[in-house]
């Protein structure tokens, strides 16, 4: 059995370890919240450009806008979306996962895909296993601003343009709620399922659809990324403050446990040792 | 006199929203004055001022839009801006130091670099919006 010293010692670093663990989940509570805030406010552009989009590609027939078609594929690209670091549960690895199935289920050689990977679990996974990672983006602030990532979607957006990929599909963790988030997996570029749910107004272009499509398209796109950006993190900062929570609860469970044994320990102790005073006592009568 | 809806949406949540009696913008093919009754139309916008008359009130509301769309019906407009600013809610300290330095980097480049290019958008990007808070 351990020494009264050794148990105090596990329930002290213990103790010091649910104090972390605790603040932890503070931090990811709050940047949870701003996270879950930030998707929100995304919401209202993400849905007119959207409407617009497909109001603009659907009304203008006869338009072949390289974006809108999809071409013989040569190479693929996958974005996947991780953290930068780890202590967020399964968070990271269930995207990584459902990449690394996907792209062993459709692809024999290495030349047939890249990855994109934004954060810092995804690129070393891939790079580890020698895949190629053809463009890498870590240190994304925990609330990005849609200007701080311009240069991420332009730059990825620019990679279907000058022809890199011939199609581009993006992995991230949809928020659905603080306990349950769900990989996604969206077909980015080319814009080939473009669905209309709602009415479809016929505009008139200024100056013309071709060049709104120009323009348009690749904002959309851009804005697809910046989208799956926000519920990633929002998501990431629900399932880490999730996984911090069950830290602190089984931090308590091994206190609790510790305690016990420790006020065992202690009480055989101090009847062992009146056992001997006795035993003295009697000696000497 | 009748108004149109008008409102200003960017990624990071929407800027402005309210009745105007008419919308005042600087299209990429020149400025788009327009009024309630307007028939649908979309155009891609240019860095510039978004005026806005608001019914009972002499003075416009100015905002300053870099890069988007203008979503037109006859009963509502819509901006979809990368960013926008209202007149009050912009950093004119940030805005004067980020026209300095895109003045400094276009000395520095050449006229046919990519930076030179991108300078020149900064630039206009901060002069837009010193113009707007009506510092410039």
């Amino acid at each position: 059995m351990a020494s009264l010293r050794d148990i105090k010692n596990s329930i002290n670093s213990t103790k010091k370890m649910s104090q972390i663990t605790k603040a932890m989940e503070m931090t990811s509570a709050a940047k949870w919240n701003r996270g879950v805030m930030n998707a929100k406010a995304f919401v209202p552009y993400m849905e007119k450009i959207q409407e617009v989009t497909v109001a603009v590609a659907m009304g203008s027939k006869g338009i072949n806008h390289p974006m809108l078609q999809s071409r013989p594929v040569k190479k693929t690209g996958y974005i996947v979306m991780t953290s930068d670091r780890g202590l967020a549960g399964a968070f990271n690895s269930n995207v990584i996962r459902r990449v690394f199935q996907t792209i062993e289920k459709r692809h024999k050689s290495k030349d047939e895909y890249a990855i994109i990977a934004i954060g810092r679990v995804a690129r070393d996974f891939f790079v580890k296993r020698g895949i190629n990672v053809d463009l890498e983006i870590v240190g994304v602030s925990d609330q990005p601003s849609f200007e701080s990532v311009k240069d991420i979607t332009s730059s990825t957006v620019g990679m279907f343009s000058d022809g890199t990929f011939d199609e581009l599909y993006l992995y991230y963790t949809h928020y659905k709620s603080a306990i349950t988030q769900e990989v996604m997996e969206k077909k980015l570029l080319p814009l080939t399922d473009i669905s209309t749910s709602s009415t479809l107004t016929s505009y008139e272009f200024e100056p013309s659809a071709e060049e709104i499509l120009d323009v348009l398209l690749p904002q959309y796109a851009e804005s697809l990324i910046y989208g799956a950006l926000l519920d990633s993190k929002a998501s990431e900062h629900a399932a880490r403050m999730t996984a911090m929570r069950n830290a602190t609860d089984n931090a308590k469970e091994m206190i609790k446990n510790y305690s016990l044994i420790y006020n065992r320990a202690r009480q055989a102790a101090i009847t062992q040792e009146i056992a001997e005073i006795v035993g003295g006592a009697a000696a000497l009568e | 006199m009748k108004t149109i809806k008008v409102s200003v949406v960017t990624p990071n949540g929407p800027v402005y929203e309210s009745d105007v009696e008419m919308v005042i913008t600087k299209a990429q093919s020149g400025e788009l004055g327009i009024l309630p009754g307007h028939i649908p139309m979309v155009a891609p916008l240019a860095v510039g001022v978004v005026r806005l008359k608001e019914p009972g009130r002499k003075e416009e509301e100015l905002v300053a839009v870099s890069g988007g769309f203008l979503e037109v019906r006859p009963d509502k407009v819509t901006i979809l801006a990368q960013a926008a600013e209202k007149a009050e809610d912009i950093d004119v300290e940030r805005a004067l130091r980020a026209k300095e330095r895109a003045e400094q980097r276009m000395k520095e480049q050449k006229v046919e670099d990519i930076d030179f290019r991108r300078a020149e958008l900064a630039l206009q990007r901060a002069i837009n919006r010193l113009t707007v808070t009506g510092k410039q």
